[in-house]
């Protein structure tokens, strides 16, 4: 594998012009995932119904952790590393991280969303009468953000990326183009995870 | 990569999200006080629009790769019509019911088509 991608050749310099490029075989939504992401949704359901406070809690703070974590860690780690790797290297990465986070991140939002309503219900602290009512307004704004951004523009750079790999002769110009939105795209979410942070731990905090 | 003219697809995806959005944090922000439907109707109303402004606009496009669209569309829709379907339970299952309910169903069947559509369409540009 490594090989093969070592002989993945440097872009095209006439910018827009398909090259055959090696690169490992992967599945653009990695099939031995979808068990795990079902197994995870019959959990929240199953949180749901019970409507009990230990459930709710685990799933939205494991989960919102890992939302914020992993865009935090792409925004502001990966992403500039990517962009000062080869392009074999950065190929080799991309077909490997991207098929995961396919089915990671509607994972990790959904549960965090659906689980912290729940809580939130369950706790009363969805309610207008709730004395920090003012910073949970302010987080349903913020991760109205988050979302528009993550579905408008991450998601769709995400699949395209992978389709264009997938390509028997991809374009890097077309690849280049879709990483640099995706990489952007996550660093402005990152930046408005430390905005989620301030106010949950201020909600936490009481 | 692509100099084909096409239209603003991804931007009037993300305006049709965010007014949706907004008309959800409208109602959310409220509860459980009853609020008067009437801004949230008229985001919907807005959101719809544009999701109808943009398949015509995109309906006109001659030269396309409609066959990668629809095969992308097909199993992004399946994905996201499951994820619509499981924020639509959680609702359901908090007692939401009556104008309020009637609104968020709907609003997640925008989220549900306008997405699969940006996904689709950031594909078969490139193609």
């Amino acid at each position: 594998m490594t090989d093969a991608a070592a002989r993945i050749p440097e872009a095209d310099p006439r910018a827009g012009s398909p090259v055959a490029m090696p690169r490992p075989d992967f599945e653009v939504v990695p099939r031995v995932g979808i068990p795990v992401v079902a197994a995870i949704f019959a959990a929240l359901v199953v949180a749901i119904v019970a409507n009990k406070l230990w459930p709710l809690v685990f799933l939205h703070v494991v989960f919102g952790a890992a939302w914020t974590i992993l865009d935090l860690f792409l925004g502001f780690i990966l992403g500039p590393i990517m962009r000062r790797l080869s392009v074999p290297a950065r190929i080799e990465l991309t077909t490997r991280l991207m098929p995961r986070l396919l089915l990671i991140m509607p994972t990790v939002v959904t549960v965090t969303l659906a689980a912290g309503w729940q809580l939130g219900t369950l706790m009363g602290t969805v309610n207008s009468s709730y004395f920090l009512h003012g910073w949970v307004v302010a987080s349903y704004i913020v991760v109205g953000c988050l979302a528009i951004i993550a579905l408008g523009l991450i998601a769709p750079a995400n699949v395209a990326v992978l389709m264009e790999l997938k390509k028997p002769r991809p374009n890097p110009a077309v690849i280049q183009t879709l990483m640099k939105r995706f990489m952007f795209s996550a660093g402005f979410t990152g930046a408005l995870q430390v905005a989620i942070l301030v106010i949950m731990t201020r909600i936490r905090s009481g | 990569m692509s100099e084909r003219a096409l239209p603003p697809v991804t931007q009037l995806g993300m305006t049709s999200l965010a007014l949706i959005v907004a008309g959800g944090i409208y109602l959310a922000a409220y509860l459980p006080r009853q609020v008067p439907l009437f801004p949230a109707e008229m985001l919907l109303g807005a959101s719809v629009l544009v999701l109808a402004v943009n398949l015509l606009a995109l309906s006109r496009v001659k030269t396309f790769a409609w066959a990668c669209f629809f095969e992308v569309a097909k199993w992004a829709l399946l994905a996201y019509v499951v994820l619509a379907a499981l924020i639509e339970f959680a609702l359901v299952r908090d007692g939401l019911s009556g104008g309020t309910l009637v609104i968020l169903t709907l609003s997640i069947a925008v989220y549900a088509v306008h997405v699969p559509i940006l996904i689709a369409f950031t594909v078969a540009r490139y193609q």
